[in-house]
């Protein structure tokens, strides 16, 4: 018996086979949509600064959205700014498969199924985008929203390994229930951070008085809270201090007292161990104790270090800005040092800056300063107008994050290729050159992303599991990758970073077996035995479902060849295809 | 006419065969042969390797290499004589005897005491600069040694690393990324390759590869960056990794129970082990990570009942068993971590973090073993003699390995980077 499929894939599809190719015909007018989507006009842009330079290289009209949010507007004008001022013409507009495919990754850590991405495209040409951002930041995907930016900030706070050791006095499920209610509540930035920092409690779910957020600080205040200082300036103000503990900055405008009297405020902050039969820890609680002072002297207790000459300096509350406390007292009556302590932090200018600038690097590939959280004038920023000036808005918006993530999502520099273009070839932050996000820069889905994106791509990722089930088989999984390397900063790298172990994953790991697996019930043997599909629109499903486009010409014909060589098994070759689909670049690249 | 070939009836050579035709880039470089090769076998004997021990956390080499009895900063630790002229911990009785092969550097002085930067700092000869990512150890020296690991027809990847992160190649691309392993010597998702992948037969693989090396190969020509090339660069290593029976080196269980006993039975021993097969194997560069030296607290009670036994055990069963085997003349062994720690003693019997006067230990590949070079001041405190930092070390090592210290790389973005950042050589040690 000739297998159908085979003759039909050779040439593409024949004018019969067609009319029984629903899904085909969805999408058939990929192309031309988004060739149209070329010409939306939005933004003048500025004149050229320099007459002699080369015939005008930006054009004038934006390729993002048309949006009538200022923000955006001001994103695309600062940007164009400096392609003109740097003499390159930007990529050309990315397709509406890829926007698409990214726009779900960033904002839900997966990519579309094929009905999302359907439904995206039969939205008009000029209204699709934005429609699609508001679901994405809407109520129908709040859950999936809440699940990845619980992940992504669990993973800033404590590490891929925080709370998964023995000993550990972190309880990460407890971290991830109050952070999952912030997200699905949409709780402003400043309020997040003030709960996070000033946070008192216990740190177990389901016991009294529980308050998940004290996660954040309890594994940190071990040796004087020197971490909760680290961290705190680092991930919430992007200051990186730490290295001022022992003198003062070799290269910022750092000094080692301000580290210790930033320290300072972490001084009433007990971290009291509850156990359970013996010595096994079950929980800790969080609570701001007397501080006496190493001076022994409550009511103005200070703390002692050392400075690289030997000689011993006292230390008392003083924020980075220089904002002292109204009493130098330890009693935490007559002061709670971490409770002002978060005040000061969420009132401070340096707050939406450092979100800014993370989130901006989180969509964009790159932020406005390398790394993100060593900002400071030792390390300006690329677009230091621009970082201004969306800190500015973040802050008037009452810190909502979802804003921030529309402006940047609606923008122009988010609408680009990742292909470089003939113009923008030194655009390159990879080579060291400041970003000048004239096209999107290539980076590969983390290990969570690519879990994500495969239960999605398989169709598998509304099985009946609970949620906090469901984390943990994901977080079983994920422990394979982290490397840590058991420093008091708890430090740790992941071998999920493009090389060899990260391959042998994709090739042979038992995920992968999964996703590609033939058994009845299975993604393939649905899609497979799909009376609606025939071969071609099957094989047009998993290149829809994994890569967000059709496969090419010479992509349809070497599937064709496998149907044949597979003769009498069509389901052998869908798995040979899906494989290597899975297993490509296009395929764990976000681009 | 067929894109695929006709694969029926293949032997194990065709296929390897077949599936270098279906590289994700094409590399002229692939090497499906094996150390097979009679010539290869004259090459392997004197092939040049090294192996660094990385201390992760910061060691109190103050307790360790350079011991300050009586001194206020001394700890509890007594000192012991050597078969060099170097005293060392009285915890240290096994590597006692191999201290003629060994030199111990005490004038070490770095600025980096910050855990992340200290360890680039090491691994690079380098402080972190936003604007670069600076290759390490392993990767500098496998990407100066290519030409020899091309006549060895190594498959696996000339850098290793056991059991840790290690610092990334930088600007050298990830052909020279380190293969992180644990020292179980389980490569996982490593199947069997011997007569097919798990459940899926060799012919069938080939084509699979075939498939996906057209997927890679349109990304790649789409121009879209560095990131798809390393994708296409990678996936063709993993390939020649899967097909290797170069793998077997990675398996320590083949050693014989009196072998393992000798590195120790546990995970740093068994790194060691693995490196020492690796170097024979011709892999020339092996990281094998021993954490667990960030000492703020307990300090000595860590060091003596854990981390020095450990250490002691496995690290002398690695010098005489390379001594041994003839390997010790061309393999260069570096000991070391991010930075030494405090002299004074805090109020937890831990010593905290401490760059300005610690010390390391090189031997091997000609390097004069027997020696300590350079000298601290009566409490520890202060270096006295000419101080060395990561560079002179990076340097040292360069030489020893016949690395020419003139080598200089450009980085991508153009940027001359001299090798080692242009440090001087432990001159003490080739005397």
């Amino acid at each position: 018996m000739a297998s159908q499929g085979s003759i039909a894939l050779r040439h593409g599809l024949s004018p019969a086979r067609r009319d029984r190719c629903a899904r085909m015909r969805e999408v058939a007018g990929f192309l031309l949509l988004m060739l149209a989507g070329l010409t939306v006009a939005a933004l003048e842009s500025q004149a050229c600064a320099d007459d002699k330079s080369p015939a005008p290289v930006v054009t004038k009209k934006t390729v993002g959205p048309k949006t009538d949010f200022p923000q955006v507007a001001q994103i695309n004008q600062q940007i164009r700014a400096q392609w003109e001022a740097s003499k390159i013409a930007p990529s050309p507009a990315a397709s509406d498969g890829e926007w698409c495919r990214r726009a779900f990754l960033d904002v839900l850590g997966r990519i579309p199924t094929v009905d999302e991405l359907k439904q995206f495209m039969d939205d008009p040409v000029r209204e699709r985008k934005t429609r699609l951002v508001d679901r994405l930041l809407g109520e129908d995907y709040v859950e999936d929203y809440a699940r990845n930016w619980t992940t992504l900030w669990t993973n800033i706070l404590i590490g891929r390994s925080g709370g998964t050791e023995r000993r550990s006095l972190v309880n990460r499920e407890g971290l991830q229930q109050a952070l999952r209610r912030s997200f699905q509540r949409n709780t402003p930035y400043d309020k997040l951070v003030f709960d996070l920092v000033g946070a008192t409690g216990v740190s177990k779910p389901g016991e009294e008085g529980f308050n998940g957020f004290v996660n954040f600080l309890a594994g940190n205040l071990e040796e004087n809270g020197v971490q909760a200082t680290a961290k705190t300036s680092q991930i919430f103000l992007g200051l990186q201090i730490q290295c001022t503990q022992c003198h003062n900055h070799p290269f910022n405008d750092w000094k080692q007292n301000q580290f210790w009297e930033m320290n300072a405020f972490f001084r009433q902050a007990r971290a009291l161990r509850h156990f359970a039969n013996g010595r096994q820890i079950e929980s800790v609680e969080l609570v701001n104790q007397d501080f006496s002072g190493e001076n022994n002297k409550p009511e103005e207790a200070v703390l002692f270090y050392e400075q690289r000459n030997g000689l011993q300096k006292v230390a008392l509350p003083v924020f980075v800005d220089g904002s002292k406390l109204k009493s130098d007292s330890g009693y935490v009556r007559d002061v709670d040092r971490r409770t002002e302590l978060a005040g000061l932090v969420v009132g401070s200018d340096y707050l939406a800056k450092a979100l800014v600038n993370r989130l901006w690097a989180h969509f964009l590939g790159y932020g406005f300063t390398k790394p993100i959280d060593d900002m400071g004038p030792h390390n300006p920023p690329s677009h230091p107008e621009l970082l201004d000036a969306l800190a500015t808005e973040f802050k008037t918006r009452s810190y909502n994050q979802k804003e921030l993530m529309r402006w940047i999502l609606l923008s122009e520099p988010y609408a680009l290729s990742s292909r470089v273009g003939p113009r923008n070839k030194k655009d390159d932050p990879a080579l060291g050159e400041k970003p000048l996000f004239s096209r999107f820069y290539l980076r590969q889905m983390p290990a969570e992303e690519l879990y994500e994106s495969l239960l999605v791509a398989t169709e598998a990722q509304n099985t009946q599991t609970s949620y906090e089930k469901r984390e943990s088989t994901k977080h079983d999984w994920l422990k394979q990758f982290v490397v840590a390397f058991g420093t008091d900063d708890n430090e740790e790298s992941t071998t999920f970073n493009g090389t060899i172990p990260q391959t042998l994953m994709m090739m042979n790991g038992d995920l992968i077996k999964k996703a590609t697996s033939v058994e009845k019930g299975g993604f393939l043997h649905r899609v497979s035995s799909d009376p609606k599909m025939n071969n071609a629109a099957k094989i047009n499903y998993l290149y829809l479902a994994a890569l967000a486009r059709k496969p090419t010409a010479q992509e349809i014909g070497l599937a064709n060849e496998l149907l044949l060589l597979r003769k009498g098994d069509p389901i052998a070759a869908l798995q040979d295809v899906w494989w290597a689909v899975l297993n490509s670049n296009e395929f764990i690249l976000n681009h | 006419m067929s894109q695929f070939a006709r694969p029926r009836g293949m032997t194990r050579r065709h296929f390897l065969e077949h599936l270098a035709a279906a590289s994700a880039l094409a590399l002229p470089a692939m090497s499906f042969t094996g150390a097979l090769a009679a010539h290869a076998d004259d090459l392997k004997k004197r092939h040049k390797a090294a192996i660094l021990l990385w201390m992760g956390g910061g060691p109190a080499t103050i307790d360790i290499w350079d011991l300050k009895p009586g001194a206020p900063t001394g700890g509890t630790f007594k000192p012991i004589a050597t078969s060099g002229n170097e005293q060392i911990c009285e915890h240290l009785p096994l590597m006692a005897k191999q201290m003629e092969h060994l030199a111990i550097v005490r004038s070490m002085s770095t600025r980096e005491a910050d855990h992340n930067r200290g360890r680039y700092y090491l691994h690079t000869g380098y402080v972190p600069n936003p604007n670069i990512e600076h290759p390490g150890y392993g990767s500098v020296i496998s990407h100066m040694l290519a030409e020899q690991t091309k006549q060895l027809h190594l498959d696996i990847p000339p850098f290793v690393a056991v059991g840790g992160g290690s610092v990334g190649p930088g600007f050298l691309g990830m052909t020279y990324a380190p293969f992180v392993v644990n020292s179980d010597g389980n490569v996982r998702n490593l199947p069997g390759m011997e007569k097919g992948h798990g459940e899926v037969d060799a012919d069938r693989l080939a084509q699979r590869m075939q498939t996906l090396a057209s997927l890679e190969k349109s990304f790649v020509k789409q121009d879209r960056g560095q990131s798809a090339i390393d994708h296409a660069n990678v996936l063709d290593r993993t390939v020649s990794l899967m097909t290797s029976k170069q793998m077997e080196a990675f398996k320590v269980s083949k050693e014989s129970e009196a072998v393992r006993d000798r590195y120790g039975k546990n995970s740093f021993g068994r790194g060691c082990l693995m490196a020492r097969r690796l170097v024979e194997q011709g892999v020339p560069f092996v990281e094998v990570d021993l954490n667990g030296w960030d000492t703020h607290s307990n300090n000595f009670k860590t060091l003596a009942d854990t981390k020095l036994p450990e250490l002691d055990k496995a690290m002398s069963a690695l010098v005489s068993d390379l001594k041994e085997r003839g390997l010790l003349e061309d393999t260069a062994i570096i000991w070391m971590g991010e930075f030494g720690r405090t002299p004074r003693v805090n109020g937890n019997s831990g010593r905290d973090h401490w760059a300005r006067s610690w010390s390391i230990v090189l031997g091997g590949a000609g390097m004069k073993g027997g020696i300590a070079v350079g000298k601290t001041n009566a409490d520890g405190t202060e270096v006295e003699t000419e101080p060395y930092a990561a560079q002179d070390v990076m340097a040292t090592v360069c030489k020893a390995l016949g690395i020419s210290l003139d080598t200089t790389f450009t980085s991508r973005s153009g940027r001359p980077m001299k090798i080692a950042n242009g440090g001087k050589v432990i001159k003490e040690l080739f005397a």
